[in-house]
């Protein structure tokens, strides 16, 4: 309980918070609307719909301020370096921004359903009363606005009865239209980014997700009608509507009772979301300008089996370990930014990516930088590029803990090409201020095609310990998960040998997946009162068993072991 | 962007566009709204989409995420052959299936949702996209009788496996091998 509380308590109390915050403002406009003397006139007509109309428009204000706060990249990774002195744990929390945004969607999507049930509701009663009604107090407060010196409480002036009255209210209006409109970009951008498309199909995702533009637009103009109306607080002094209620004939004709008055409420949604909205169009502005830097390729490497190595050098460019960039190349696409995980080191003169080419965007890139050619290419046909970024993510911790645990799986192994590669330079300049004692270090792989160039790394990573007489401070394991018949026969033949026969490393590939449970009681028997930090950058199955681990493996005494997982966010 | 399968999007929408309707529909009849005949044939029509499309085809490319327990229904919507593996049919279907909703507004929305699924299912048509059904990969069993072309050489009780192997490897390290990386002991 207590290792969960240090590894989740942070993230929860914040998801308690949001939650909290939630509940606290359904709650509160709810009774403002469904008890507010206010609005007592209102709930004569729209009935309790009103308040369920209101109270999640509310909630859909907060966290439409909270939705584009995940996405500011640039913004997290100055907070990300401003909160140094607070701690991984606070920083931890800002690797889950997508997590958060995933989860703000998802209740904005809640309400907006609630909103526009309710709203329904209120879209027919209203249209009703203005056709209908006849002698009842509705009728009474529907009328109202049809004469000189009255203000109107039912919004729907014309006489046109349901359901063709309904359509043309969402139509007709401006608060109907953008209603309309907005959800159904909410809708769009919602099913284009389930994880089957956004895996599979990036472009598809990416281009409708830029519907949140319209969003935002329609958003913010949504209550500008106003209207949506109360009884105005003079009026409330004259007219008292408990009072008044049952003699809705005599209004205007008796003293005690005049013809009450409607105003429509002020728009609040901008109020809630102009300063997300300032700070996004900065973080957009930002983006632009880093664009616009220059970036020079200075060598580019065609690696076995479809990856291509991009070495680029750009003025002012700062990284540090397990930072990824946002790449675009305007020869390919004006408009798309990809995510890649740099796997150069801070130490080196130059950046890196590794790029797998595996769909258009990437296939485009390869033909662009001349790789489907066999000659030398010369710089100057080096294509374009801008850069954003480097963003930070969990791996740069690394060298905070004394023992680290970093899990790779299939391409998610390239963060970790940045981290080795800098732990080895800080290893070399100068062991001795060196936090980061041992490193245990797991890729599990399906095929081999994908170890060619990460193994020749670790090659070298392994001769270089050697010759420094040190070879314990890295110790690591692969696993191949994916082989047949003939691979296992080729195995077993060469089991005695001292290199292995894929890698060529002197560690042996192992087959089949890790037992996880083994390994981790294996690391916390030898560093009885270490932190020890695990890193993965790999699929969600294999974040919750290493998170469960991490939860059970660690001692309940502080002094004792602690396993803190850390997930990168691809 | 030539290998989207835009189907796949569509499917998303359009399972999206099934649930919109039939909430809606729900809304016009639990609140007895004018014309909530058409929001009895939002749920119907809502119901009808939603099963026909939580089964995922399958992609073309790669491996495909199933959606939970999406067989059952998946063996149903391939019962019906052509019908529901042409993406015309299904794009023409879901633009017919849209008008009644636009009768009443509560069901409007699933309409205009409905209307854009069935775009993109025409333009999967065009494509030549095609709903397959996921089916597993039926993994040859090995037959107990084929396997066991001889008798077992060495009666048990057999040694463990690792030194079994080892006694194999013996027997081939003898045969000639040469290393490709030269082997230096450095530990």
């Amino acid at each position: 309980m207590g290792n969960w509380i240090v590894n989740e308590g942070l993230s929860i109390a914040v998801i308690i918070v949001w939650l909290g915050l939630n509940g606290y403002l359904f709650w509160n406009f709810y009774l403002v609307y469904d008890e507010g003397e206010k609005y007592f006139y209102s709930r004569k007509l729209y009935g309790s719909a009103l308040a369920w109309a209101r109270a999640p428009a509310a909630c859909l204000n907060f966290n439409c301020l909270l939705i584009l706060l995940p996405v500011c990249r640039n913004l997290l990774s100055f907070l990300r370096g401003s909160s140094a002195c607070c701690g991984r744990s606070l920083r931890r929390q800002l690797d889950r921004n997508l997590t958060f945004h995933k989860m703000v969607a998802w209740m904005i999507a809640l309400h907006t359903a609630i909103h526009t049930g309710a709203h329904l509701f209120n879209v027919e009663r209203l249209v009703d009363a203005r056709v209908e009604a006849n002698g009842t107090i509705q009728a009474a407060l529907t009328d109202l606005g049809d004469r000189e010196g009255e203000s109107y409480l039912n919004f729907v002036r014309s006489r046109v009865p349901n359901p063709i009255g309904g359509i043309n209210v969402a139509f007709t209006f401006l608060a109907g239209l953008t209603g309309v409109v907005i959800t159904l970009a909410l809708i769009l951008i919602i099913t284009s980014s389930t994880k089957t498309i956004r895996r599979s199909y990036f472009e598809v995702f990416w281009y409708t997700h830029h519907l949140f533009v319209i969003f935002f637009i329609g958003l913010v103009i949504h209550g500008a009608g106003k209207i949506v109306r109360g009884q105005t607080d003079k009026s409330l002094e004259k007219h008292n509507s408990t009072e008044c209620e049952d003699k809705f004939t005599e209004w205007g004709n008796i003293t005690s009772c005049p013809i009450p008055q409607f105003a429509g409420n002020e728009p609040m949604t901008w109020k809630w979301v102009v300063a997300p909205m300032v700070l996004y169009v900065f973080e957009r502005l930002v983006r632009f300008w880093r664009s616009q830097q220059k970036v020079v390729i200075t060598k580019v490497v065609t690696h076995p089996f479809k990856t291509i190595e991009l070495q680029m050098k750009m003025k002012g460019f700062k990284m540090e370990v397990g930072q990824y960039i946002f790449v675009q190349c305007p020869a390919v696409s004006k408009l798309e930014w990809h995510p890649f995980t740099l796997t150069s080191a801070p130490e080196e003169d130059f950046f890196s990516i590794h790029i797998r080419i595996v769909g258009d965007w990437t296939e485009g890139l390869f033909k662009a930088c001349g790789c489907d050619k066999t000659e030398f290419q010369d710089a100057w046909k080096m294509p374009k590029i801008a850069v954003d970024g480097p963003f930070g993510t969990a791996s740069e911790d690394v060298f905070s803990y004394e023992v680290a645990m970093l899990v790779g799986a299939g391409i998610g192994v390239t963060p970790f090409a940045s981290v080795l590669k800098s732990v080895w330079y800080r290893y070399v300049n100068d062991a001795s201020t060196l936090r980061l004692k041992k490193i245990y270090f797991y890729w599990l792989c399906r095929d081999t095609q994908a170890f060619e160039w990460f193994a020749d790394l670790l090659q070298s990573l392994e001769t270089q310990m050697q010759e420094r007489d040190n070879a314990n401070f890295l110790v690591y394991n692969i696993y191949l998960t994916g082989w047949d018949e003939s691979q296992a026969t080729a195995f077993s033949l060469h089991h005695d040998q001292e290199k292995d026969v894929i890698t060529g490393l002197k560690q042996k590939t192992l087959y089949g997946r890790p037992n996880w449970e083994n390994e981790f009681k294996t690391i916390a028997n030898a560093h009885t009162s270490s932190r020890v930090g695990v890193f993965l950058c790999g699929p969600e199955s294999l974040a919750e068993t290493l998170n469960k681990q991490s939860i059970a493996n660690s001692t309940v005494d502080p002094r004792g072991v602690h396993f803190i997982f850390n997930k990168e966010n691809f | 962007m030539g290998q989207i399968e835009w189907a796949m999007w569509a499917n998303e929408q359009a399972l999206a566009s099934g649930l919109i309707l039939l909430a809606g529909g729900i809304v016009a009849v639990a609140g007895q709204f004018k014309g909530w005949q058409f929001g009895a044939y939002g749920v119907a029509a809502g119901v009808f989409i939603t099963l026909l499309e939580y089964p995922r085809s399958k992609r073309k490319k790669g491996s495909t995420m199933e959606r939970c327990g999406q067989k059952y229904l998946a063996a149903v919507v391939k019962l019906f052959g052509p019908l529901t593996r042409n993406y015309y049919v299904r794009a023409i279907l879901h633009a017919g299936l849209a008008v009644p909703g636009g009768f009443i507004l509560s069901t409007i929305l699933g309409t205009v949702c409905l209307g854009i699924a069935s775009i993109i299912y025409f333009l999967a048509a065009i494509r030549g996209e095609e709903w397959r059904p996921i089916e597993k990969q039926a993994e040859p069993k090995p037959r107990a009788g084929e396997t066991i072309k001889r008798p077992p050489e060495n009666p048990p009780p057999r040694p463990p496996a690792e030194v079994r192997r080892k006694q194999a490897d013996e027997v081939s390290v003898g045969g000639g091998h040469v290393n490709p990386i030269p082997v230096t002991d450095n530990v």
